[in-house]
């Protein structure tokens, strides 16, 4: 078992400082570097948050999905070739729903200020 | 350096220059760089920009036209009342700058949030969608005779080029896979008329000001193909930069855009724009998982690249939205 502070703890603490005592100091370029910098940490730590959740879900969606089990890439990769093949589409029951909430989870990690995750957020209640 | 060799190149083709000032790399990767600098005249300082590949790196990769055609598209749709940068000078081996051309600098802005929230930009963003399909018109309107030579792209080619692409980076994205077959299905064939293609019309490319569209830049992908690819693209959600509600680049409606392009006397075919901005969706996914390659595999292993990479989902989310809408 590893120590604490946790992975998310130590991203957190890292971005607040890079983003309350270092922003002010850098301009130019840099600032713009910089600003990049801090979304990355800020990624990082929402997928240290969420990801597991978000991987058990859709894991078993796929297994639900596809009849079988496996890695999460294997089943990925299985999906993605059904529907390559057209052995799958979007009047297979669950297909459309499994796309979109792995798609959203995606999005909660990669860019939840994303206007169109934002709306079908919104649309959706959550 | 490139100072006094953009002095003596200048020299030799513009009476009365004395030397160029202020010349400064506003963007460059190995391969392609652009400068800006002043020309030092006696009637006062010119303007220009420098694009090039700089000595050592002729051949243009892949898809690009090249700097050559570049500059004599450029040229062609300046004189052809387009707003477009008037081409100073083609480089030649003389010159010892590499390939590439001189073109007047245009002022204005180029950055989307800007021109999508700024006070200065207010009178102009309403009939922007407009003045766009109207420029589109006139791209696709220039005489096929007298391009460069182009790459000639179709529908079905360029489906094949994104599933060869998605499929090298070998990892699975079951929404692509989703959106090539939908390509696949829905593929209209050849277009009846083949014409210039711009092939990357949308913001970035486009230098604003108050008073509208004041420049048409970055020929790079040019080809000869369906002209609504080009209305498709600028409609790709990416390119709103937020104002989801407005397709076309977050300032105006697709009848706006085409009310511009019909004006110019061209007929827009919506059922092709709606086919060209879900291709135009997938390549921009396509192209993100690119930067995630080049940013593990390249020299260039920069933050930039990474968090691109990060963006594929953003083309998921605007493909589902467009294949599978979600009942509201």
């Amino acid at each position: 078992m590893q120590d604490e502070p946790t992975p998310v703890e130590l991203t957190k603490a890292v971005a607040d400082f890079l983003r309350h005592d270092i922003t002010p100091m850098i301009s130019g370029h840099n600032a713009f570097k910089l600003r990049v910098a801090i979304n990355m940490l800020d990624l990082v730590t929402r997928q240290l948050t969420q990801q597991q959740g978000s991987d058990a879900a859709e894991s078993a969606r796929l297994a639900q999905l596809l009849g079988m089990q496996g890695s999460l890439f294997d089943l990925n990769r299985e999906l993605a070739d059904r529907i390559g093949k057209g052995e799958l589409d979007l009047t297979t029951p669950g297909l459309s729903e499994h796309l979109w909430q792995t798609t959203m989870d995606k999005l909660a990690v990669d860019q939840p200020n994303y206007a169109a995750y934002k709306r079908e957020l919104g649309s959706k209640g959550g | 350096m490139i100072e006094a060799q953009l002095g003596r190149c200048v020299a030799a083709w513009c009476p009365g220059a004395t030397g160029v000032t202020g010349a400064a790399k506003l963007s460059g990767g190995a391969s392609q760089e652009t400068w800006t600098f002043d020309i030092v005249h006696p009637d006062g300082p010119i303007g220009a920009i420098l694009r090039r590949a700089p000595p050592g790196y002729g051949a243009s990769p892949g898809r690009a036209a090249g700097l050559d055609a570049e500059a004599t598209l450029m040229q062609l749709a300046h004189d052809a009342g387009l707003p477009s940068p008037r081409v100073l000078h083609v480089l030649t081996p003389e010159d010892d700058l590499g390939t590439g051309f001189i073109m007047q600098r245009v002022e204005g802005e180029t950055i989307a949030r800007k021109i999508l929230r700024d006070e200065q930009f207010a009178k102009a963003r309403p009939m922007l969608a407009r003045q766009v399909g109207g420029i589109a018109a006139g791209i696709h309107g220039l005489d096929v005779t007298k391009l460069p030579k182009l790459r000639q792209m179709t529908s079905t080619k360029e489906i094949a080029d994104l599933d060869r692409e998605y499929r090298s980076f070998g990892w699975p994205r079951p929404v692509f896979e989703l959106a090539l077959r939908w390509l696949r299905d829905h593929d209209p064939g050849p277009s009846a008329e083949v014409t210039l293609v711009h092939g990357d019309f949308r913001h970035g490319n486009l230098i604003i000001g108050p008073d509208g569209v004041r420049a048409v830049l970055d020929w790079e992908l040019a080809h000869l193909g369906d002209p609504m690819e080009d209305l498709g693209w600028v409609c790709v959600n990416s390119w709103r930069f937020g104002e989801i509600d407005k397709p076309v680049g977050g300032f105006g409606t697709r009848e706006e855009l085409f009310a511009g392009y019909e004006a110019a006397g061209r007929r827009a075919d919506p059922e092709r724009v709606k086919f060209w901005e879900v291709m135009g969706t997938l390549r921009w996914g396509v192209m993100c998982c690119g930067m995630m390659q080049r940013f593990r595999q390249g020299p260039d292993h920069s933050m930039e690249r990474a968090m691109i990479g990060r963006r594929s989902s953003e083309a998921e989310i605007d493909l589902l939205r467009l294949l599978a809408p979600r009942e509201k």
